[in-house]
């Protein structure tokens, strides 16, 4: 494992383009700590950000994790790039004559997705953790570390998302054409719910009618891992009570979500060495 | 002595094209082979088979009597198929690195191996500025850091200058000298003729011969001769003469294949106690130009 996580960590070391997007991301996820310094005023009304509690434990694992799930992209860029450039390059090929076989050359790349969402994690655990014993309202360690199944989520997310892109650039093998493929999956999938939406529009419960089965599609249940924070907020619930609306939705990271995108991980990186051992090259 | 590589009955179908048809062979260490063909009669398909890249559709292939698999086979061999892939945007010295890390080997050998091919000096640059030359023997490089048991080569001078090209014959040159077992396809057949022991010809994936070049045809030879008048008469003479097959005739040579051992004395004699003086009369064995165009064309 070591020996190909290597290989590949060379391949990277000397791509000028992937060091900078790696840099770009981790920079990123370090800038969230700037939404702390975000300050509203409009005459009466003002927003301090750090001081509206999405910096109190435990609610900030889900909310940094949810703003870090969308920075993903940056490492997607990287990922699908270093898939589709072993066969712009034809050095899949050499690989493979060299003495990879073909599964190590899959998992050379998973361990790699593994390891990129790893760090990823590990890095969002600590910026939150920094932010927290600054701005929480609450430093008991019982606290602290309540609601950690975040950063599992994050870290499943992440995993799955790769391997989604993996899967795309070796089935496309143009990296511009694979993050496009992403792109078309999305608006399938969009598209997909809207039929839904309009055939179960004349019964009762029509979205959670949608949901059961929106579930199961990949994009989908990446999403659900995370689910949004903002209406959890305190400042945004109460101002929503005045206003009569009630939240009784659940924020929790579902087990279920997880097993689904598990799921599709190993599917997408299963489909991805099926292909491989199919084509010749 | 020593088997290396063994096909049997391997056959590869691409659609409706038969690229590899029943093909069986046996690579000895030690030998220089050459696989012959014209292009497109599935040399680089069979390559590309038993380096794991292109999957066979039925038949075997064994690699080191079948002690080994073939992608722990491979680290044991030093391949270069068509064109040189390497990382652009590496340096000759990183490339090299990251074979050294796939092949499980330490990388000490890099300077020796680029002092090998010449490329000691630019060992620092991009593979991207390499020009092809530079990068055919970068790939040479690559095939040799694990002191391989055999090096696999496809068309290895194909697109290089004359300067490049003899500079590759000099290396393979010297490889095969230290007696590594070298397989080389090409369809260059003074390459094969200057570097190799044994032949394999193919065409359209059949099998049409293979053992020592130099038995390639049961040939006794050939009769070159000139006169300088009654070119006809000769040629009658010849043509009912009990050792001599078919006459062709090449702008003012004659050429004549023997059916039977026969020397250039006894022949003159005969020619000139029948009235006729050559003025030019080489016997020669038949070129590999010859021998693979007749195989080619009989078969």
């Amino acid at each position: 494992m070591l020996r190909l996580l290597t290989i590949e960590f060379h391949k990277l070391k000397y791509n000028k383009a992937s060091k900078i997007l790696i840099i770009i991301y981790f920079g990123l996820l370090t800038s969230i700590a700037l939404i702390a310094a975000i300050k509203f005023e409009f005459g009466n009304f003002k927003l301090h950000l750090a001081d509206a509690g999405i910096f109190n434990f435990p609610y900030i694992w889900h909310f940094n994790t949810y703003i870090a799930a969308i920075l993903k992209f940056f490492l997607l860029l990287v990922i699908v790039s270093m898939m589709s450039n072993e066969y712009s390059y034809k050095t899949l090929k050499q690989n493979l004559i060299d003495g990879l076989s073909k599964k190590e050359f899959i998992l050379s790349k998973f361990y790699t997705v593994i390891a990129f969402a790893f760090v990823s994690t590990i890095f969002v655990f600590l910026v939150s953790l920094v932010l927290g014993m600054v701005y929480s309202d609450y430093n008991e360690l019982a606290i602290i570390f309540s609601d950690l199944d975040y950063l599992l989520a994050f870290f499943i997310k992440l995993v799955g998302f790769f391997s989604f892109g993996l899967f795309l650039g070796i089935l496309v093998k143009r990296s511009a054409f694979a993050v496009g493929a992403m792109f078309v999956w999305l608006i399938i999938e969009s598209m997909f719910k809207g039929y839904l939406y309009w055939t179960f529009n004349g019964a009762e419960n029509t979205g959670e009618k949608v949901d059961a089965v929106m579930q199961f599609l990949p994009l989908e249940s990446m999403t659900n891992l995370i689910k949004e924070p903002f209406s959890r907020l305190g400042a945004v619930r109460s101002a929503a009570n005045t206003m009569g609306e009630t939240f009784t939705k659940s924020y929790a990271v579902e087990f279920t979500t997880i097993l689904i995108v598990s799921f599709w991980t190993f599917a997408f990186i299963y489909l991805s060495f099926a292909l491989l051992k199919k084509r010749d090259l | 002595m020593e088997t290396i590589l063994s096909l049997k009955n391997l056959d590869k179908k691409y659609g409706a094209v038969h690229a590899v048809n029943n093909l069986s062979f046996d690579i000895l260490k030690g030998n220089v082979y050459g696989i012959l063909g014209p292009n497109g009669s599935g040399k680089s398909t069979t390559l590309g088979i038993i380096l794991n890249v292109v999957n066979r559709t039925s038949g075997e292939f064994s690699w080191f009597n079948g002690k080994l698999t073939t992608h722990e086979a491979l680290k044991k061999v030093g391949a270069i198929i068509e064109r040189p892939n390497f990382y652009p945007y590496m340096t000759a010295t990183q490339n090299l690195a990251l074979i050294c890390k796939i092949k499980g080997i330490s990388t000490e050998k890099i300077d020796e191996k680029l002092t090998t091919v010449n490329l000691f000096e630019r060992r620092h640059s991009k593979f991207s500025t390499f020009s092809l030359g530079m990068k055919q023997r970068l790939a040479i490089a690559s095939a040799l850091l694990n002191d391989p048991e055999i090096l696999i080569l496809d068309e290895p001078t194909n697109g290089l200058d004359p300067q490049g090209i003899h500079e590759i014959r000099q290396i393979i040159k010297t490889i095969a000298a230290n007696g590594t077992t070298i397989l080389l396809a090409s369809h260059l057949l003074d390459e094969v003729e200057k570097v190799c022991s044994h032949v394999i010809v193919i065409r359209k994936g059949i099998k049409l011969y293979s053992g020592r070049v130099d038995e390639m045809t049961a040939s006794n030879g050939l009769l070159e001769l000139k006169v300088d008048e009654k070119e006809d008469e000769l040629i009658q003479l010849l043509e009912n003469h009990e050792a001599i097959g078919k006459i062709t005739k090449d702008h003012e040579t004659l050429i004549a294949t023997l059916k039977k051992e026969i020397s250039s004395a006894e022949i003159n004699t005969y020619l000139f106690n029948k009235g006729f003086v050559l003025s030019h009369l080489v016997k020669r064995k038949p070129s590999l130009e010859q021998q693979f165009l007749d195989l080619t064309n009989s078969n």
